[in-house]
């Protein structure tokens, strides 16, 4: 591969500190397996924490010992050993890193391929210490430049902690608290690191704000821990991690995401998940547990989620938006593919608080294999959300007579002049269409993707460009092998 | 060639264990207009989905020919790449898929498959554009996703919108003439006959003889109960069309009522 001129600047320049970077890491970046109260003091002493982010780190952990795993999600797996972990090991390190593409599983370098994703970037997202990773490095420290004329803090949540404490203070549980559910908890007691962004007011972030774009993103461990603020009249789109499969030994992610919208402030949030889910036999992969809310504080503010999650091999994640501010606005839009045997309990939460408050729902679900597919969905309307507003929409597709797909929709209304409407719909995927693809020159698997990629577009629309380009492969990838 | 294009001997084809086509033989060569007429339920669509390739349709006897190669193992797909081109009776909706993107999708499949260039975005519009105003589509039209939400004659103008962009050899249009009013039928006729090459063939399936002022067949076709019972000329057509399929089935069965 060639790199860019700057490229090899940078390598030159970047070269001995990240040799030595390499070094460090290896040897202090561990500890014993297991989970206990010296491990939560051990992570936040490597990261040098302020005493009032291990406290609360404490709490949550004191609080966790006394929870139950959470059981009302229709997924199946084998108890979670959480002593059977380890809590702070160089997530994937650089130490263990593939040293050439020869070394990368070749299975993996076939999906990127079919995600036409060019060498040098699979490389990266390979974890392949090279030149593309510094290619990386050029590209942040534009993005750098850029966003700090623009008075945007974009930076890890450990750095954070360290560089703007009262901000974490602030908002860090805000949104998520420590004891929020069993996941959410964990987290809270032993994130690894995460994003933290912040967009001042009135300002809007001059570019779409990406995980991908900061190097320790590749090495996130799997408490990651994220934090956005967006001021009074802000707006930022924030892009979560990236569309190649990121494998992982380890077998549990517990993220959290917190999101926070003041006066007339925006948030559109997308995802696009496609973690390892798994052989075809239903062996190994991601257990995906995923707690995301968004609060819409201020008066006219919004958030909107987007997500497309195909991979892991059990997802479980609802991202949320209570709209507290007088006229704000909640958005979700899904789509859900399981195949072989993957399992996913996904949906959203709307709670309406405020007046005036709308919230939009388009949960599209895909199954097919001897996957399972459910769609739940929480529409809270309170006394005082006079005027609130939802509509949702959820569509299931089934490929095949194996996979299961459910709708489990829960609707509280406490204010009588609230306006809830719920549509759904179960369908499967039809001979004829297929028949015409076919007849037209498709084959069986472009078809499917092809039709797949149609039953979702309402929600691919709403994906920022470059990601819904992605994404409509990644469909076509996923889907593979669901036809005979 | 020589060879003819195509070769049906002795076909018999059942779907869900009932026969429908029973030993139809048809040999159609490069630069033939076949028009195939017969009343409904006689297996003028079967005979159409058989060429065409689609599950369901097993073939007990007989063999299929196209262009000197046995065409029954092949799957659909391969076929459409080799040239056979479907204008279907009833044109199959598929939301949230773009007329444009469709086609962009199914020419650069098939191209792919032949081992030609696939055709970039720009070149794939152009192309679609083109043709689409011989047939008075609109741009608007491609943006909707395919035959959804149009109407009877859009839909069967988009079918032949469709056989021009993608070229075919051997196109079976099957009954594209119902559901459009004259001028609509005006487009379709010539935009077929404009596909009218020496080396292409065409069978036309339809029911009236009207669609055949527009497309001037070499040969008809008269298909009845899963046999082709009579044929002949342009002249045959006109016949039917006077004086209707009498004698080419039994007189209908009336259901009793419970
Ligand atoms: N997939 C199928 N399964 C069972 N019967 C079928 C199927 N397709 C067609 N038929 C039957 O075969 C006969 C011929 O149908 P068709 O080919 O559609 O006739 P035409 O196009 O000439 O009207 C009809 O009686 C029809 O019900
Ligand atoms: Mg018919």
């Amino acid at each position: 591969m060639s790199a860019r001129p700057e490229t090899i600047t940078a390598v030159e320049a970047a070269g001995e500190t990240y040799k030595h970077g390499f070094v460090t890491e290896i040897d202090s970046e561990f500890a014993p397996k297991g989970l206990s109260e010296d491990i939560v003091r051990f992570i936040s002493a490597k990261k040098g924490e302020p005493e009032w982010m291990l406290d609360w780190r404490l709490r949550a952990y004191r609080r966790w010992l006394t929870m139950q795993e959470p059981a009302w999600a229709k997924v199946d797996f084998p108890q979670i050993d959480y002593q059977d972990s380890y809590y702070y090991a160089a997530p994937k390190g650089f130490g263990t890193r593939p040293k050439s593409l020869e070394e990368v599983d070749p299975e993996l370098l076939r999906t990127y391929e079919k995600l036409g994703i060019p060498l040098s970037e699979r490389m990266l997202l390979a974890g392949v210490a090279v030149d593309a990773v510094f290619d990386s490095v050029s590209v942040v420290t534009t993005f750098k430049e850029k966003l700090h004329e623009a008075g945007v803090i974009f930076c890890s949540i450990s750095e954070a902690v360290q560089d703007h404490p009262d901000m974490v203070k602030k908002y860090l549980g805000s949104v998520v608290p420590y004891a929020d559910n069993f996941h959410a908890t964990l987290n809270s007691a032993v994130f690894s690191d995460g994003t933290f962004v912040y967009i001042p007011p009135g300002v809007r972030c001059p570019m779409e704000l990406s995980t991908y774009f900061r190097i320790n993103a590749a090495n996130t461990g799997q408490f990651e821990r994220t934090l956005i603020i967006a001021d009074k009249g802000s707006y930022v789109s924030y892009l979560e991690g990236c569309t190649a499969p990121m494998r992982d030994e380890n077998q549990l992610h517990a993220a959290v995401v917190e999101l926070v919208a003041l006066d007339d402030a925006e948030i559109k949030y997308s995802t696009v998940q496609n973690w390892y889910p798994g052989d075809k036999e239903g062996r190994g992969g991601i257990y995906n547990f995923v707690t995301k809310r968004g609060l819409c504080r201020g008066r006219n503010s919004k958030i909107s989620w987007t997500q497309v999650e195909t991979g892991s091999a059990i997802t479980w994640k609802y991202p949320s938006c209570i709209l507290q501010g007088d006229n704000s606005v909640g958005e979700f839009y899904s789509i859900a593919i399981t195949n072989n045997h993957q399992q996913a309990d996904t949906g959203t939460k709307m709670i309406h608080i405020g007046r005036n408050t709308t919230s939009r729902i388009v949960a599209k679900g895909i199954s097919a294999g001897a996957s399972q597919s459910t769609y739940r969905g929480l529409v809270s309307i309170h006394p005082r959300a006079e005027g609130a507003r939802n509509h949702t929409q959820c569509d299931s597709l089934l490929i095949g007579d194996k996979c299961g797909a459910h709708t489990v929709p829960y609707i509280e209304v406490r204010n009588p002049s609230a306006q809830v409407e719920h549509e759904a719909t179960t369908s499967k995927l039809s001979e004829e269409q297929m028949f015409y693809c076919r007849q037209r020159g498709l084959d069986a698997e472009s078809a499917v993707a092809l039709l797949v990629n149609g039953f979702c577009r309402e929600v691919l629309q709403h994906l920022p460009m470059e990601f819904a380009v992605e994404a409509q492969k990644l469909v076509g990838v996923s889907l593979e092998g669901s036809v005979g | 060639m020589g060879k003819a294009m195509l070769e049906i001997k002795n076909l018999h084809v059942s779907a869900e264990g009932q026969e429908i086509l029973r030993g139809v033989d048809l040999v159609v060569n490069a630069g033939e207009v076949h028009a195939i007429m017969g009343p409904n339920g006689s297996g003028k669509s079967t005979l159409s989905y058989v060429l065409a390739g689609r599950p369901g349709y097993d073939i007990t006897q007989g063999s299929i020919f196209y262009r000197g190669e046995d065409l029954t193992p092949l799957p659909p797909e391969a076929r459409a790449a080799k040239g056979i081109f479907l204008g279907f009776q009833y044109p199959v909706e598929i939301p949230g898929v773009a007329t444009m993107t469709f086609l962009k999708h199914a020419l650069n499949a098939q191209r792919k498959w032949r081992g030609e260039e696939e055709l970039d975005a720009m070149g794939v519009m152009k192309l679609v554009q083109r043709e689409a105003g011989k047939l008075k589509i609109s741009a608007d039209m491609l943006k909707r996703p395919v035959n959804t939400g149009f109407s009877g004659g859009e839909k069967k103008r988009c079918e032949i919108l469709q056989m021009a962009v993608l070229q075919p050899l051997l196109a079976v249009l099957d009954e594209t003439d119902s559901g459009l009013d004259v001028d609509a039928l005006r487009l379709v006729g010539d935009g077929v006959s404009a596909l009218r090459t020496p080396d292409r063939a065409m069978i036309v399936i339809t029911h009236y003889q009207r669609l055949l002022d527009h497309i001037v067949p070499d040969f008809v076709h008269v298909l009845s109960q899963g046999k082709i019972t009579r044929s002949g000329g342009r002249e045959l057509a006109l016949e039917l069309d006077r004086e209707g399929y009498a004698g080419e089935q039994p007189p209908e069965r009336i259901p009793a009522r419970a």
